[in-house]
């Protein structure tokens, strides 16, 4: 049951106090990733507040859409949706990364409310989701299925073993979605010391959900009106599986951040802290 | 010394069983890598074609894709050759299976030294020690036809992950129509008062030959089976050692790690006695006639006599 619906000017807001929460966490922590959760965030707010039929009530409910961050390591992104959508309190997000705490480092499916699948070594959420998609199928359930994949996380074989068995079962009842953001955690060499190389250049990834028989749209996954319009057309398509292909900068939200590798998972300084609460609009800036 | 009926494959029995509890239980699906007429799933597409998932040659995906089927309800039965659940969908098996305790059951079909001339690559025989070192895992080798029969249903109802141990060759029967099979229970196929040997799988038969050969040369072994290796019927063990307090373990698997090395480890702790381990050394396989290889790698019934022979032999000098 989704409760009254937030705006996209709403959604954009609830992304950019999750983006505070989640170095909020990651600080209090002292570990934790934060390139992947801020390219992600966006879509995740939209899914959650905007798509997914979900009952934070009653996380079990067995007709819910389901949805899985294959790409585990943004955990914190989906831990912090999670608890603004209901799921638990948001005070509990302090104790992501502790011990005996619901908020282990990656997804634990047996521990948290609101998560469908572990994940974390990546690309095996990927296959998972692709399971609950064909037993939905078998048992006649006909709820969607989403799957959140980084670009670095489909340079695995299992990702594409996947592909191939979706297109097989003409699974039309999930929608991937790939967070383009071009960067993985170390990646390629470039020309400069900081450079490192996307793992798929121009089209080659979104070309290669094609030409493993998938529908592939493609969004700048920053822009909600547009995720949720291309969303809108996932759900539309029939006969086969859907990716959509969604450009996006890592880091996104805070400057010093963005497109910088080294923020895949990195812990802030006070100093840095300060600056991207003062960014994200935080008026409690430099609280940590 | 009588020898033991002919009876099927192991895998046969476990193919028209599933398709056959398939009737009553809607929530049995079958995922297959492309090798059901080896693992012999084909009974079951046949008679529930719409039950049944080709995952094609993508072990990994397989295993992570029955993962998402069990969290809605439905018992996926995974089948391929052993060392591909084992070794190539290890991880997968890991984090989406055992981790989150899904009711996922593994077959992995042509475990052992004998996959049908097939080399090293599709030999496996550290499965065991694999399947048992990871939590949450339960680990079966049943002996014969009759025993896969009769295990199926105790798995099926048995809520986690299980491995099922099968092997490629036919067995010969050992044991009655009226065997009841228990999850986590030893049995004692022969009291004898010299030795206790212990055996899981398809080694329990040669073992019982072995022991036949042996009684009429005066060496009275103690047999017990043990078809689970996880969990290990501790208290049959511990009182079958003290039965004779000499003990060899016997198994068509490693020496590190499997049967062998689950009874030294449960026996070092709770009654420690002379263990010897009988099985593959620390080796890989070759492809060969089954005859010749049991013999080569030392666990046909004879040698696995001898081996008997030697454990006593050792032990009085
Ligand atoms: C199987 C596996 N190998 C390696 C890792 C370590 N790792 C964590 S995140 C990451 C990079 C992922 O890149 P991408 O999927 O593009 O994620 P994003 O950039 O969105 O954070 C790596 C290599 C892992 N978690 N799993």
């Amino acid at each position: 049951m989704k409760t009254a619906e937030p705006t996209i000017a709403e959604i954009a807001d609830i992304a950019r106090r999750a983006r505070i929460q989640i170095l909020k966490a990651v600080a209090h922590a002292k570990g934790g990733h934060v390139g992947g959760p801020y390219s992600a965030i966006d879509m995740l707010a939209t899914l959650y507040f905007r798509v997914l039929n979900v009952r934070p009530d009653e996380p079990d409910w067995p007709d819910r859409d389901r949805f899985v961050l294959s790409k585990g390591h943004s955990s914190i992104a989906l831990y912090t949706i999670l608890a603004m959508r209901g799921f638990f309190d948001m005070e509990e997000l302090a104790t992501f990364d502790s011990i005996d705490s619901r908020l282990q480092g990656h997804p634990d499916m047996t521990i948290t409310p609101g998560v469908d699948m572990s994940s974390g070594s990546l690309g095996l959420g990927f296959a998972g989701a692709l399971g609950i998609a064909l037993g939905a199928r078998t048992l006649g359930k006909d709820f969607t299925t989403y799957v959140m994949l980084g670009d670095g996380e489909c340079n695995e074989g299992i990702v594409w073993e996947g592909a191939h068995v979706a297109n097989r079962y003409h699974l039309d009842n999930i929608v991937a979605i790939i967070d383009q953001n071009n960067l993985q955690q170390f990646g390629w060499r470039g020309d400069t010391e900081t450079e490192r190389l996307t793992p798929y250049v121009g089209d080659e990834l979104a070309g290669r959900w094609k030409a493993f028989g998938w529908h592939v749209l493609e969004v700048d996954g920053h822009d909600i009106q547009a995720f949720l319009d291309t969303v809108e057309k996932a759900r539309a398509v029939s006969g086969s599986p859907v990716a959509i292909v969604a450009h996006t900068i890592k880091g996104k939200g805070v400057s010093y951040m963005e497109d910088n590798y080294t923020w895949h998972s990195r812990v802030p300084t006070e100093e840095e802290f300060a600056i991207a609460m003062q960014e994200l609009g935080d008026t409690k800036a430099g609280e940590r | 010394m009588t020898s033991l009926a002919p009876g099927k494959a192991l895998r046969v029995a476990f193919g028209e069983t599933i398709a056959e509890l398939a009737r009553t239980d809607p929530r049995l699906v079958v995922l297959d890598g492309d090798t059901g007429s080896s693992t012999r799933t084909d009974f079951f597409e046949n008679e529930h074609p719409e039950r049944f998932f080709q995952m094609g040659i993508t072990e990994q995906n397989m295993l992570g894709m029955a993962a998402g089927m069990a969290t809605l309800g439905l018992i996926p039965i995974v089948s391929t050759f052993a060392c591909f659940i084992v070794s190539r969908a290890h991880d997968s098996i890991r984090v989406l299976i055992a981790q989150p305790k899904l009711n996922v059951k593994l077959m992995g079909g042509y475990a052992g030294l004998l996959a049908g001339m097939t080399g090293k690559t599709h030999l496996i025989f550290d499965d065991i020690s694999i399947m048992r070192a990871m939590a949450n895992m339960t680990v079966i080798a049943p002996a014969d036809e009759i025993e896969t029969r009769k295990a199926l249903p105790a798995i099926i109802d048995h809520p986690g992950p299980v491995y099922l141990r099968l092997t490629r060759p036919n067995s010969p029967i050992l044991f009655d129509d009226d065997y009841e099979f228990e999850i986590g229970k030893a049995v004692t196929l022969r009291e004898g008062s010299d030795i206790t040997v212990f055996s899981t799988g398809l080694q329990s038969v040669r073992a019982y030959e072995a022991a036949q050969t042996l009684a009429t040369e005066g060496i009275d072994v103690h047999l017990v089976h043990v078809p689970t290796i996880k969990p290990l019927d501790v208290d049959a063990i511990v009182s079958a050692a003290a039965k004779t307090d000499l003990v060899m373990t016997s198994e068509e698997h490693t020496i590190v790690g499997g049967l062998g090395g689950a009874i030294a480890e449960t026996l070092a702790e709770h009654h420690p006695v002379t263990v010897k381990r009988h099985g593959l050394q620390d080796v890989f396989g070759e492809s060969g006639p089954d005859a010749a290889l049991l013999e080569k790698y030392g666990i046909s019934p004879s040698k696995t006599a001898e081996a008997v022979r030697e454990t006593v032999r050792s032990h009085k000098a």
